[in-house]
C-alpha cells in the first residue's frame, strides 16, 4: 500500500523532473524516429545502426560541435511516431529529425513537420508522393521514391533481358502498388505486356493459393515482397517447381541483404533492381561493408546504408554551416544543397523536389565464396524519381495505384 | 464484487465491498488525477500537454469499453474499431468532403454509433469468451476493411490533413493547450453521462446480467436489450474518443483499429480496474506514461511493460483501483 | 481438375499447420477455460529454439525435441506459478497470458533479434512431387501426414487411456472430477504444458516453410482462435473439422475472391457465433 503510493509519487517527481526545459547552446541535436520494437524493429535497428556506425566515425562531432543523437521507438505505428516527434521537437529541442521506415508514418508525420517547421531527413520512406504531389519543402528524402529504380527496370527487362510477357505479384499496398506500377508503365511503354496481376494481403504467410494460379506462360514473373514475406515467397516459389519454369525478377527489396542471408539457393540468379547492392565494388562501398560487418557481424542491407548515407547528409550540411545549424531555413538550405559524391551507393544529389537522384543497380544473385550476394550486372546512371519523363508532365498524371 | 442486492434495481448506490482500506488509496489516486489533470498542464510543457490530452482521450475509450467489460461483463477484443471508424468518418468529411467542422464531429458520432448498433444486432446474445471471439472477429473484419477500401480510406498511408481542431471549430484559442482543455471538458462530460448510465437502475441491471444472467431474465428483465443498449452506449462513446483523436493526430490510419489497439485497450480497463470507471481513467494514464518514458531510457520498454503487468495481476488481480487486502483473489 | 487437386492439398497443408497450433489452444480451454493470448507465442518460441538448436547441431530432429521440451516446461511453468492462483478468475488469467505474450514477443526480439529466417527441410523432402499436371512440395505432404499421426495419438490418449478418461471428466465437470480424487490441478499443468508443446512442434513443422519473424505470434493467434471457434472451444473433434474448414476457406477465398481475402477467414467466424453462439461443436 505505502509503497505503492511512495512509487507513484516516485513517478511524478521523475516526470516533473524531466519537464525541465534544456539549455540553447551546446550539442547539436539529431532527433532520430524508427521501429524498435515490434514487427518492424530489425528494419529500424539496421538503420539506427548505420547511423551509429558513421557518428562513430566521425566521433559525433561535426562542424566543430558535438553531436547528440536522440533516437526513439515509433513501434511501426503511425500515431507513436507522431507523439514521438512531438517529444523529440518540443520536449527535446532537436535541431533536426531523420528517420521513418513505413509511409504511413512518412505520411503521418509530414503535416505536424511543416507546422513544426523542422528539417526532417526521410532515408527510408519511399512514397512517391512524399516529394511529388504532396511534396513538403520540409522534408528531404535520402532514399528513393518506390517507382524510381523500377522505371529503368522495366526498360531493362523488355530490352536486355528481352522478355515481352510478365506477371506480377507485390504486397497489397502502396509501396507495391507504386513499384509495380513504375515497373509496368516503362515496361509496357517499351513494348512489354504486364498479362497478370496479383496482389497478395500483407498479413499472407502461405503463398501457396497464388502461385498455383500463376500463368505458366509468361517470360518471366516480377515480385516485389520485404523481410519475412520475401523469405517465404521465395522458398514457396521454388517449391511449386517454378523456378525452374518461369525466371524471376523483382524490385529490390525482394532480395535485399536484410533477407538474402537467411535464403537458399532458391534465390539464385534473381534479377532486382535497386539504389544499393552490398556488393557494389567500389571503395566506398568496400569500407562501409566491412565496418559495417566488423561492428554488428552481419552484411549491411540497404536500410543500413540508407542511414549512414542520410548521416553523411546530415553531417555534409552541418559541416557546411560550421555547426551554425540553429537556424532551420538555413539548415534545410544546406541539407538540400548537398552533394555527397562518395556515398557507399555512389555519387548522390537532390532533385528540386527534395528526392535524390542517384544510380538504379541492376543486380543478380549469385553465390561468390560461399554466400549470397546481389552483384552488380548493370547500372543506370543518375536516374530522377520522374526517370526520362518531364516532371511537370509527369505529376500531371495521377499516382500509382493498383 | 459480487453485488446481488443491488443489482435488483435498488435506488441505492452500489458500495464496493471492499470498505476501509482501499478508500485512502483511492482518495490518492483521485486527488493526483485530478490535479495533474486540471492543474499539470499549465506546469509542462507542450509535448506533455499532448500526453496529456492523448491519456484524457484514451481515457474515455477506456470508460467506453469499462461499460461493456467491466459492467456487463462482456470482454470485447474489437472495441477499438468504433474509435477508428469515427475518426476515419472525421478525416474523410473533413479532408475528401471539406465538411465543417460540427458535421465532421456529428458525422463521426454517427457513424460510429451506427456501426455500434448493426454490430450489436450480431453479437448480443453471445457471451463470455465466445463474445471475445466474435468481437475480436469484427474487428479484424473492420481492420481488413480499412486497409483495402482504398477509395476512402487511403489504404495502409490513411489521410492525413485533418485540420486542427482550432482552425476548423473557429475556437478563438489555439494551440495545445487549448485543445487539451477542450477534449478535458468532453472527457468530464463524458465521464458524467457515463457515471450517471452505470450508476441508473439501467447500469444496475447490466451488473445483475454479469453476475446472474439467468436470474434476470426470470425476473423479467429483457437481458438481450440490456446487453445491446450496453454496447451501443460503449460505442457511442467510444466514437466520442475517435472523434477527438482524429482532431488530435490530424491524420487516420489502420493502426487505430487493429488487433494491438483493441489488446491495449483491454488492459488499460482490467488494469485499472474493471466496473469502476476510474479504473480505467488510472490504466489509459498508467499506459500511457510508462510506454512514453520508458522508451526514452530502453528499446526494451515492450519487455519491462510485460513485467509490469504480470507483476500488476499478481498484486491486484482486480485492478490497481481496486488494490487492498480484500480487493485480492484466493 | 489439377487447379482443384493443388488448391485442396495447399488448404489440407494449412489446415495440418492449424490443428496442430489449435489442438493445444482447445484443450487448454476445456480444461481451464483459459482463453491464452500467448499461445501464439508459444508456436514463435517453438521455431527460434529449433533455429538455435539447428544453428548449433544442424538436426532439425534435435530442433524439434529441444521445441518440445523447452516450450512445454515453460508452459507448465507459467500455468503452475502464474495462472493456476486465478482459477475462478477468467479475465485475469486472460490478461496474465497478454503479459506473457509481450513478454515472449520482446524477449525473442532481444535473444533473437528481428531478422525473418526459414529452418531448413528435413532431408529428401525438400523437393516437389509431380503426377501429371499436378506439382505438389513433398514437404507439405509430409507435414499433412505427420498432423495425421498427431490427431490419432491425440484421440487414442482422449479415448483409450486412464489420463484420457480423467481429461474428459474434469472437461465435462471439473469439480465432480476433483470430488473423484482426480488431481485436477496437475492435469491442468500437464494439459498446459502439452498444448504449449503442440504449438512449439507446429512452429517447427512450419518453419521450413512459413519460418520464424518477430510478430508471427500475434499472425496465428487469431487464425488459431478462428479454428477454435469454429469448431467449439474445447473439442479436440472440432480443432480437426476446424481447422479444415478453415484451411480450405482460406485457402479457396484467397485463390478464387483475393479481393476479399481479409474478410475470408473472419467473416465466417461472425458467421458462425451470430448463428451459433457456442460454436459448431461448443457446449455449454
Amino acid at each position: 500500500m505505502k509503497k505503492l503510493q511512495c512509487v507513484v509519487v516516485a513517478a511524478l517527481l521523475v516526470a516533473g523532473v524531466l519537464l525541465q526545459g534544456q539549455t540553447v547552446e551546446g550539442p547539436i541535436r539529431i532527433g532520430f524516429l524508427v521501429p524498435l520494437s515490434g514487427p518492424y524493429a530489425q528494419n529500424g535497428r539496421d538503420i539506427l545502426n548505420g547511423f551509429l556506425l558513421l557518428l562513430d566515425e566521425i566521433g559525433y562531432r561535426a562542424g566543430g560541435r558535438e553531436i547528440q543523437l536522440l533516437a526513439e521507438d515509433t513501434e511501426g505505428i503511425p500515431a507513436v511516431a507522431l507523439t514521438k516527434a512531438r517529444k523529440l521537437v518540443e520536449s527535446d529541442g532537436v535541431h533536426l529529425m531523420a528517420g521513418g521506415l513505413l509511409s504511413s508514418t512518412g505520411y503521418a508525420l509530414a503535416p505536424y513537420i511543416d507546422s513544426m517547421q523542422i528539417p526532417m531527413v526521410y532515408p527510408v520512406v519511399s512514397a512517391d508522393d512524399l516529394t511529388q504531389r504532396r511534396g513538403s519543402k520540409w522534408i528531404v528524402r535520402t532514399g528513393y521514391t518506390g517507382s524510381q529504380p523500377n522505371h529503368p527496370f522495366g526498360d531493362y527487362a523488355y530490352h536486355t533481358l528481352g522478355y515481352r510477357t510478365i506477371a506480377t505479384i507485390a504486397l497489397d499496398y502502396s509501396f507495391g502498388w507504386e513499384s509495380v506500377g513504375g515497373f509496368q508503365r516503362t515496361f509496357e511503354e517499351a513494348g512489354g505486356r504486364v498479362t497478370q496481376q496479383m496482389w497478395t494481403p500483407v498479413s499472407v504467410h502461405d503463398f501457396a493459393p497464388y502461385l498455383a494460379q500463376i500463368s505458366r506462360n509468361v517470360d518471366a514473373v516480377y515480385a516485389l515482397f520485404l523481410g519475412r514475406a520475401t523469405l517465404q515467397f521465395m522458398r514457396q516459389y521454388e517449391e511449386y517447381g517454378l523456378k525452374d519454369r518461369i525466371p524471376l525478377i523483382g524490385a529490390g527489396t525482394t532480395t535485399d541483404e536484410h533477407a538474402l542471408p537467411f535464403m537458399g539457393d532458391e534465390a539464385l540468379g534473381v534479377i532486382t533492381a535497386l539504389h544499393y547492392s552490398a556488393a557494389l565494388d567500389s571503395p566506398a562501398n568496400r569500407a562501409f561493408v566491412s565496418a559495417y560487418r566488423a561492428r554488428y557481424n552481419k552484411l549491411a542491407s540497404y536500410y543500413a546504408e540508407s542511414m549512414y548515407s542520410g548521416g553523411k547528409w546530415v553531417i555534409a550540411a552541418i559541416e557546411a554551416l560550421d555547426g551554425q545549424v540553429d537556424d532551420r531555413e538555413v539548415l534545410l538550405n544546406a541539407l538540400r544543397a548537398a552533394r555527397l559524391t562518395d556515398l557507399p551507393r555512389g555519387s548522390v544529389e537532390l532533385d528540386a523536389y527534395g528526392n535524390p537522384i542517384e544510380n538504379v543497380y541492376v543486380r543478380r544473385v549469385d553465390r561468390v565464396n560461399g554466400e549470397l550476394q546481389n552483384t552488380v550486372i548493370d547500372t543506370f546512371p543518375r536516374v530522377s524519381q520522374f526517370w526520362n519523363y518531364n516532371p511537370a508532365e509527369y505529376l500531371a498524371q495521377p499516382l500509382y495505384a493498383r | 464484487m459480487a453485488e446481488p442486492d443491488a443489482a435488483l434495481g435498488g435506488p441505492r448506490p452500489p458500495s464496493n465491498t471492499e470498505s476501509m482500506s482501499p478508500r485512502g488509496w483511492r482518495l490518492a489516486i483521485v486527488l493526483v488525477l485530478g490535479l495533474v489533470f486540471s492543474a499539470g498542464p499549465l506546469l509542462f510543457s507542450s509535448y506533455w500537454v499532448g500526453l496529456l490530452t492523448q491519456m484524457v482521450i484514451l481515457a474515455i475509450l477506456a470508460m467506453s469499453l469499462d461499460i461493456l467489460l467491466g459492467y456487463t461483463g462482456l470482454p470485447s477484443l474489437g472495441h477499438a474499431a468504433f474509435f477508428g471508424v469515427a475518426a476515419y468518418a472525421v478525416g474523410v468529411l473533413a479532408t475528401v468532403h471539406g465538411a465543417g467542422f460540427w458535421t465532421c464531429v456529428a458525422g463521426g458520432l454517427l457513424v460510429g454509433t451506427l456501426l455500434s448498433a448493426v454490430l450489436g444486432l450480431i453479437v448480443s446474445h453471445v457471451r463470455d469468451v465466445y463474445f471475445l471471439m466474435i468481437t475480436l472477429a469484427l474487428g479484424m473484419v473492420l481492420w481488413g476493411l480499412s486497409f483495402r477500401w482504398i477509395p476512402v480510406t487511403g489504404g495502409d498511408n490513411g489521410i492525413s490533413d485533418i485540420p486542427t481542431l482550432a482552425a476548423h471549430s473557429g475556437l478563438p484559442f489555439a494551440g495545445p493547450l487549448a485543445l487539451y482543455y477542450v477534449t478535458l471538458l468532453v472527457f468530464i462530460a463524458c465521464a458524467g453521462v457515463m457515471a450517471l448510465i452505470v450508476k441508473s437502475p439501467f447500469g444496475l441491471t447490466l451488473r445483475g446480467i454479469r453476475e446472474n444472467e439467468g436470474r434476470m431474465k426470470s425476473l423479467g428483465f429483457n437481458t438481450w436489450l440490456h446487453c445491446y443498449l450496453s454496447y451501443v452506449i460503449a460505442g457511442a462513446f467510444a466514437s466520442v474518443a475517435g472523434v477527438a483523436w482524429a482532431y488530435y493526430n490530424g491524420f487516420v490510419s489502420p493502426t487505430y483499429l487493429d488487433l494491438t489497439a483493441s489488446s491495449e485497450l483491454f488492459l488499460m480497463v482490467t488494469l485499472g480496474g474493471p466496473a469502476t470507471l476510474v479504473g480505467p481513467v488510472l490504466g489509459a494514464t498508467a499506459i500511457v506514461l510508462l510506454k512514453n518514458v520508458m522508451s526514452a531510457y530502453t528499446a526494451r520498454w515492450l519487455l519491462v511493460l510485460g513485467i509490469v503487468y504480470i507483476v500488476t495481476i499478481l498484486v491486484a488481480p482486480k485492478g490497481v483501483w481496486n488494490l487492498g487486502p480484500s480487493g485480492r483473489s484466493r | 481438375m489439377t487447379y482443384l487437386i493443388t488448391q485442396t492439398l495447399n488448404g489440407l497443408f494449412s489446415a495440418a499447420l492449424l490443428f496442430l497450433i489449435a489442438s493445444g489452444l482447445t484443450l487448454a480451454f476445456g480444461v481451464m477455460r483459459i482463453v491464452n493470448i500467448a499461445h501464439g507465442s508459444f508456436y514463435m518460441l517453438g521455431v527460434y529454439v529449433a533455429y538455435s538448436v539447428v544453428l548449433r547441431t544442424g538436426s532439425l530432429l534435435l530442433g524439434a525435441l529441444a521445441a518440445i521440451v523447452v516450450v512445454g516446461s515453460l508452459g507448465f511453468v507459467m500455468q503452475r506459478f502464474f495462472l493456476r492462483r486465478f482459477g475462478s478468475d477468467p479475465l485475469a488469467q486472460m490478461m496474465m497470458t497478454m503479459g506473457f505474450a509481450l513478454l515472449f514477443r520482446d524477449g525473442a526480439l532481444m535473444i533473437w533479434g528481428g531478422d525473418a529466417f526459414t529452418l531448413q527441410y528435413p532431408p529428401g523432402l525438400s523437393g516437389s512431387m509431380e503426377a501429371g499436371e499436378v506439382v505438389f512440395p513433398l514437404y507439405r505432404l509430409f507435414v499433412i501426414f505427420v498432423a495425421g499421426l498427431v490427431g490419432v495419438a491425440l484421440w487414442l490418449v482422449n479415448e483409450k487411456t486412464l489420463i484420457g478418461a480423467r481429461l474428459r471428466a474434469t472437461v465435462d465437470d471439473p469439480e465432480m472430477a476433483s470430488a473423484t480424487g482426480i488431481n485436477v490441478a496437475l492435469l491442468s499443468g500437464l494439459v498446459f504444458a502439452a498444448g504449449a508443446g503442440l504449438a512449439a512442434f507446429g512452429g517447427v513443422m512450419g518453419g521450413p516453410i512459413l519460418g520464424g519473424y518477430a510478430g508471427i505470434d500475434f499472425d496465428l493467434l487469431p487464425l488459431a482462435f478462428v479454428v477454435v471457434i469454429v469448431g467449439g472451444m474445447g473439442s479436440l473433434k472440432g480443432a480437426v473439422a476446424g481447422s479444415v474448414v478453415v484451411g480450405m476457406i482460406d485457402n479457396f477465398g484467397k485463390a478464387l475472391v483475393p479481393e476479399l481475402s481479409y474478410f475470408t477467414l473472419f467473416a465466417p467466424m461472425v458467421l458462425v457465433l451470430a448463428i451459433r453462439p457456442r460454436g459448431l461443436y461448443g457446449r455449454a
